[in-house]
């Protein structure tokens, strides 16, 4: 097991393409490092980078205490999970397991019993016999996993692993994965486009934007303290409320009237935008204490949640999280109050968190 | 990869749940259709009909007027003097039959293994001008070849590829080259890199794994792709007739070609040839049918 040090990564294809600007990761010994973005955004080129599938252009890559700039694929003592599972559609399950390691020419009785072991661990042995084609897209998935881990390398690498499936089995899917990385204790790089992927799996999230990392942090930091508007906008469902926000009176006020609270050391003379999530916010009835007018546009009421949107004082599409008790019919005059703590701050030219 | 016409095309016409007014309406629509096909059909089918008769008509039959279409004596002679010379030993015909085999056969081979190669690579990785490029190779293929068959004519000439079989089985493969990669390329993107890159974890060089996993994956395009550029050469024609005149290089369509001109034509052997020539094609387009329509169709249907 070893960490993986990414510095100054650069890839640009012999078309031109940017398709990593500048990437740098240190992931440590046993994490599980969740890479999200948006497509087009580097990360799968990063991991692919890792495993020495793509040669980066400039930037070097170590994994443990080697630099990897230079090793074909295999060397790299690192095993890689597909979206497609890409297993080889002539062999059985059990001859997919064993494939790797028949490569590596291990002795045929511990090749057996390691692809017994793996399959005890993943509970694959009643799908020894068949091949790729008659699993479904979930078995396909355990069976891509087991290839992966059957190998003992020293890092996972995991490209949107879950894409495919529906969304039941991607719940049961990330579970599992989770489990087992606990278990293993083996180092992880997970690529996923989706956010609740990344905040239930990952120790840390490193969320990248056009080639580039905008910020690295433990789930709870990128959702509490996004680094940038790109990073705020991304996490979150609903969508964090970027509220237009000016200093007056030691106090945040909105064009509408809203007072937040300021966070300490900020900046005067800019333009700045809070960016405010939405149970932090709360519609009541108009008039109730510090709150100030607003207009319900629609309400969805989801069963366990309402998700409100508010138009107040010239910012419209405010989303508010409420529990589904007390409720508030379309186009109603009611409340919005801020309950929530410090919001993050923003600089609107630079788009970075100034405070 | 597209689909097959047994499984693009419905089965059947809808039954039973129609009132019956619709279905009467139904089934007279399609006695019409079968009705027009069959005219068709006898429309397309009979010059090949008349070939084939022909091929095995006595002489005498072949010039009678009226034409005898039932009560003519059967004969298998013009076959014979297809393939053996009226002295004995082997005909000028059988000679650019094997021409033709060899030729075709060559430069089919010779654009599929370069045609395949060039194909995955477009296809992998990403080129400067990709798009370019393609569209250059695909250009190749826009002029008829009677506008090129000069030019030629005399740059081999200069190198002396002049009436060789060699100069015909480069001028046909440079010919299929395009249309090998640019279907060949379609089949490819049918198969996941993953694959690939899956086997290159597993200790492969990237040749290695395009060998041993995406290469067996396209053993059915390659196969549809080679029977395309094979009818080709086999039917060609302009370029034959051009750039060969010895009866030993001479392949088959000019050699037949030429058996129309004299002073006297021998319609029975003419059309014995033809049918000797039009059999191996059928036979091939017959074995390869699910994936000559998967190559036409390619990339109708997105996954």
């Amino acid at each position: 097991m070893a960490g993986i040090e990414v510095s100054a990564l650069h890839k640009r294809y012999p078309d031109g393409t940017v398709a990593v600007d500048h990437v740098d990761l240190s992931i440590g010994d046993g994490e599980l490092f969740v890479m999200l973005g948006p497509s087009g955004c580097g990360k799968t080129t990063t991991l692919r980078a890792i495993a020495g599938l793509e040669r980066q252009t400039t930037g070097d890559i170590r994994i443990g205490n080697t630099l990897v700039n230079d090793l074909p694929p295999a060397e790299r003592d690192i095993a890689m999970v597909f979206q497609f599972y890409a297993l080889y559609p002539h062999l059985r399950t059990r001859d997919n397991l064993a494939f790797p390691l028949r490569a590596e020419g291990l002795p045929k009785a511990e090749v057996r019993e390691r692809v017994d072991e793996v399959a005890r661990l993943m509970r694959l042995a009643p799908l020894l016999d068949r091949r790729p084609r008659r699993l479904s897209g979930g078995e396909q998935q355990r069976v891509a996993l087991a290839r992966a881990l059957v190998r003992r390398p020293q890092a996972f690498l995991m490209d949107e692993p879950l894409t495919n499936l529906d969304a039941e089995l991607r719940a049961d899917m990330r579970t599992e994965i989770k489990h087992l990385q606990g278990e293993l204790g083996t180092t992880m790089v997970y690529v996923t486009h989706d956010q609740v992927e990344a905040m239930s799996l990952g120790h840390r999230i490193a969320i990248l934007n056009k080639g580039r990392v905008e910020q690295i942090g433990t789930p709870l930091e990128v959702y509490e303290r996004p680094a940038s508007l790109f990073c705020a906008a991304f996490i979150g469902s609903p969508p964090i409320n970027l509220i237009e926000v000016e200093v007056a009176d030691g106090k945040l006020r909105s064009q509408g009237g809203l007072v937040l609270t300021p966070p300490p050391g900020l900046p005067r003379d800019r333009c700045l935008v809070a960016g405010v999530r939405p149970e932090a916010l709360e519609v009541t009835e108009p008039g109730a204490e510090r709150s100030v007018p607003a207009r319900v546009a629609s309400a969805e009421w989801l069963g366990d949640e309402i998700i409100y949107v508010v138009d107040h004082g010239g910012q419209r599409d405010v989303r508010v999280r409420m529990p589904p008790t007390g409720r508030f019919a379309a186009d109603a005059a009611v409340g919005l109050r801020h309950t929530g703590g410090t919001p993050a701050v923003y600089d609107v030219s630079t788009e970075e968190l100034v405070a | 990869m597209a689909v097959s016409v047994d499984e693009a095309v419905s089965a059947g016409p809808v039954r039973d749940h129609t009132p019956p007014a619709r279905r009467r309406g139904g089934r007279g629509r399609s006695v019409l259709e079968v009705a027009l096909l069959a005219v068709l059909a006898v429309v397309m089918l009979f010059p090949v009909l008349w070939m084939i008769q022909t091929s095995i008509k006595e002489n005498r039959d072949v010039y009678a007027i009226p034409a005898k279409f039932f009560d003519f004596q059967v004969t298998m002679d013009h076959f014979k003097d297809v393939f053996v010379a009226s002295g004995g030993g082997r005909s000028a015909l059988s000679v650019s039959f094997l021409n033709s085999v060899v030729v075709a056969g060559a430069s089919t081979v010779l654009a599929t293994v370069l045609g395949v190669p060039a194909a995955w690579a477009y296809s992998r990785f990403a080129v400067k001008a990709k798009k370019d490029q393609l569209f250059f190779i695909l250009s190749t293929r826009f002029m008829p070849p009677v506008v090129v068959v000069i030019p030629i004519f005399l740059m081999y000439r200069q190198v002396g590829l002049i009436d060789t079989k060699l100069g015909l089985i480069l001028i046909y493969a440079a010919y299929n080259l395009p249309f090998t990669i640019w279907m060949m390329k379609g089949f490819v993107d049918e198969v996941p890199a993953e694959y690939e890159d899956a086997a290159m974890l597993d200790g492969y060089t990237r040749l290695q794994a395009f060998r041993r996993f995406t290469l067996p994956l396209l053993v059915p395009g390659i196969a549809a792709t080679a029977v395309f550029a094979l009818i080709f050469s086999w039917n060609e024609f302009v370029f034959a007739i051009f750039l060969t005149s010895s009866d030993d290089v001479r392949t088959a369509p000019p050699a037949i070609a030429g058996l129309i001109g004299g002073t006297t034509v021998d319609w029975g052997l003419v059309a014995a040839a033809s049918v000797v020539f039009a059999l191996p094609v059928l036979v091939f387009a017959y074995l390869v049918r699910k994936h000559l329509v998967a190559g036409v169709t390619l990339g109708a249907v997105r996954r």
